[in-house]
């Protein structure tokens, strides 16, 4: 499985997850788990997404999501989940 | 699985501690360019460089971009070319044109140095090895990218007078070669005692002869990680301080694993070593003095530098060596003055003198890096501190290195200006006294007793 770890954080506003959400489905990156809280107005979220079948490749989504992450106002970034693993995992 | 809190953690380094993988390096032997014809084997070496490297920045980019972790610098090291164009070059000249051959290479694949116009003399010096030695002013006048490096002592061999005292001059020649630029190559040559043939770092990196065809190296960074991660220790004992910087040294190391790895993988090259140094630049919060002022100093320099540094270079090698299969280079803590912020400012308030820097070298790696002194320096006083950190290596095992920069025209309190990476430094003052009847004495200082371990 090829698992990335995408994070948005920024103002709270209305659609966020939906936005975001439409756009993997739209390319067939499917949700493993999302995590979200909001701190003091700060919207804070992590997805963990399987991107095996996506209709793009990596460095396509990770650019259009941090594009569609400037029209909403909140930074997205994409990163593939072994940079988390091999820092807090033994 | 993964919490918000783990991918925070890692974001927040990066993003506002300055995490970054500070250089993959790819080694590349020369010694299959070897030719009695000068001009084969210039061609040789181009080609060999822009075959073997030309995905090297591509691949660098990719990875950046997969794990949003910055990699500064791709760079290439080289079989030290005193070696490689040996049978070639007949006068200095001809050294030159290879260094412009690497230069060009260089600029072709997108590297931003090249690492290995080096001879290696720890015992004694070839014809070659001399005629390479006195090329180097030349050399790196006339080159952007090219980094040389001269080892001079070993451990094993002791060390070899007559090229230290042949540094101090070329040292000064290099300094004279490119007065217009605040003598700027000066900081494109390093002598090394007990150098290491697989470090990823320029100036001084070389590729060995020890090593195989190609290999990929890692040199990782994070002095801000460390000095924000030990924050949260102030006031503790040295038992939490310890554990604290161990397991952020664990944490940046990881990821440098995870870059080798990847770039070894995609580039079709074996892995060969991760380097643990802490490796400061000018930014601000990306500072090894910034860490020890943390510790506790009020100023680095102070009383207690020395144990604050020697504590911090062992606890980040044993964080790190747990964290990668295979560790080497020079692994410590880099003490720049004109890369680090906090040195900078600790030499121009009189915290930091050149005496104190030297006593440092003697804990951690790798030396007297990046000083600027008056341009009026005699060459002997230059070869005599070479002596001195060559000494310090030899006697202790480990490697010291001098990237010492006499501004030719500029005398102490005023500042050079590098640029970039390379920051700006202080002036320092250098001791008065002459050492020229102990540099002219030539010959060889025997190698110390303990290395003879058969």
């Amino acid at each position: 499985m090829n698992k990335t770890i995408i994070t948005v954080v920024g103002k709270d506003t209305v659609g966020i997850i939906a936005k975001i959400c439409t756009y993997l489905a739209d390319n067939q990156v499917n949700i493993l788990d999302i995590s979200q809280t909001i701190v003091q107005g700060f919207f804070n979220m992590m997805m963990i997404v399987d991107m095996d079948n996506s209709l793009k490749s990596f460095g396509a989504i990770a650019d259009e999501l941090e594009q569609l992450g400037d029209e909403i106002g909140v930074k997205v970034k994409c990163q593939r989940e072994e940079i988390f693993t091999k820092m807090h995992r033994i | 699985m993964l919490n918000m809190f783990e991918v925070n953690e890692t974001n927040k380094m990066i993003e506002q501690e300055l995490l970054d993988v500070r250089t993959i390096t790819m080694g590349i032997s020369l010694l299959d360019c070897c030719d009695s014809d000068l001009d084969a084997v210039n061609e040789k070496i181009y080609r060999k460089i822009t075959t073997v490297a030309k995905d090297l920045v591509s691949v660098g980019k990719e990875i950046e971009k997969d794990f949003a972790i910055p990699i500064v610098n791709k760079r290439i090291s080289v079989t030290p070319i005193a070696l490689v164009g040996g049978s070639a070059c007949k006068k200095p000249e001809d050294f030159v044109t290879i260094a412009k051959t690497l230069d060009r290479a260089a600029k072709e694949v997108g590297v931003n140095f090249i690492g290995g116009y080096s001879a290696l003399v720890s015992k004694g010096m070839t014809t070659a090895d001399e005629l390479l030695i006195r090329s180097i002013p030349k050399a790196l006048a006339c080159t952007d990218r090219v980094c040389s490096s001269v080892n001079v002592g070993s451990t094993k061999a002791g060390i070899n007078m007559d090229a230290v005292a042949l540094m101090g001059k070329i040292v000064l020649e290099t300094a004279e070669e490119t007065k217009e630029i605040d003598s700027l190559g000066c900081a494109k040559l390093v002598v090394f005692c007990n150098a290491p043939d697989d470090n990823p770092f320029m100036a001084g990196a070389f590729h060995g002869v020890t090593e195989a065809d190609v290999i990929i190296n890692v040199g990782v960074s994070g002095p801000g990680v460390v000095k924000t991660a030990i924050e949260s220790a102030r006031g503790q004992n040295f038992e939490v301080l310890c554990e604290t910087i161990k397991k952020t040294a664990f944490k940046i190391t990881r990821v440098g694993q995870l870059v080798a790895q990847e770039a070894s993988k995609r580039l079709n090259v074996p892995f060969g070593i991760i380097d643990l140094s802490l490796a400061p630049t000018p930014a601000i919060g990306d500072s090894v003095a910034e860490i020890l002022e943390e510790i506790g100093l009020e100023r680095v320099g102070a009383p207690g530098t020395t144990a604050a540094l020697a504590l911090l270079n062992d606890q980040v090698k044993k964080g790190g060596v747990m964290a990668s299969s295979y560790v080497g280079g020079l692994s410590g803590a880099f003490i720049p003055v004109s890369e680090d912020q906090g040195m900078i400012d600790a030499v121009a308030m009189g915290a930091l003198n050149l005496e104190k820097l030297e006593a440092m070298s003697c804990v951690c790696s790798v030396g007297l890096d990046m000083i600027a002194i008056p341009g009026d320096t005699p060459a002997s006083t230059i070869s005599g501190i070479i002596a001195d950190e060559s000494a310090i290596g030899m006697i202790n095992q480990k490697t010291t290195a001098v990237r010492i920069i006499p501004v030719i025209g500029k005398s102490v309190g005023e500042t050079v200006e590098f640029g970039g990476l390379l920051g700006y430094a202080p002036v320092m003052t250098v001791n008065k006294y002459s050492c020229e009847k102990f540099i002219s004495r030539g010959g060889r200082i025997p190698a110390p007793i303990h290395s003879f371990k058969n």
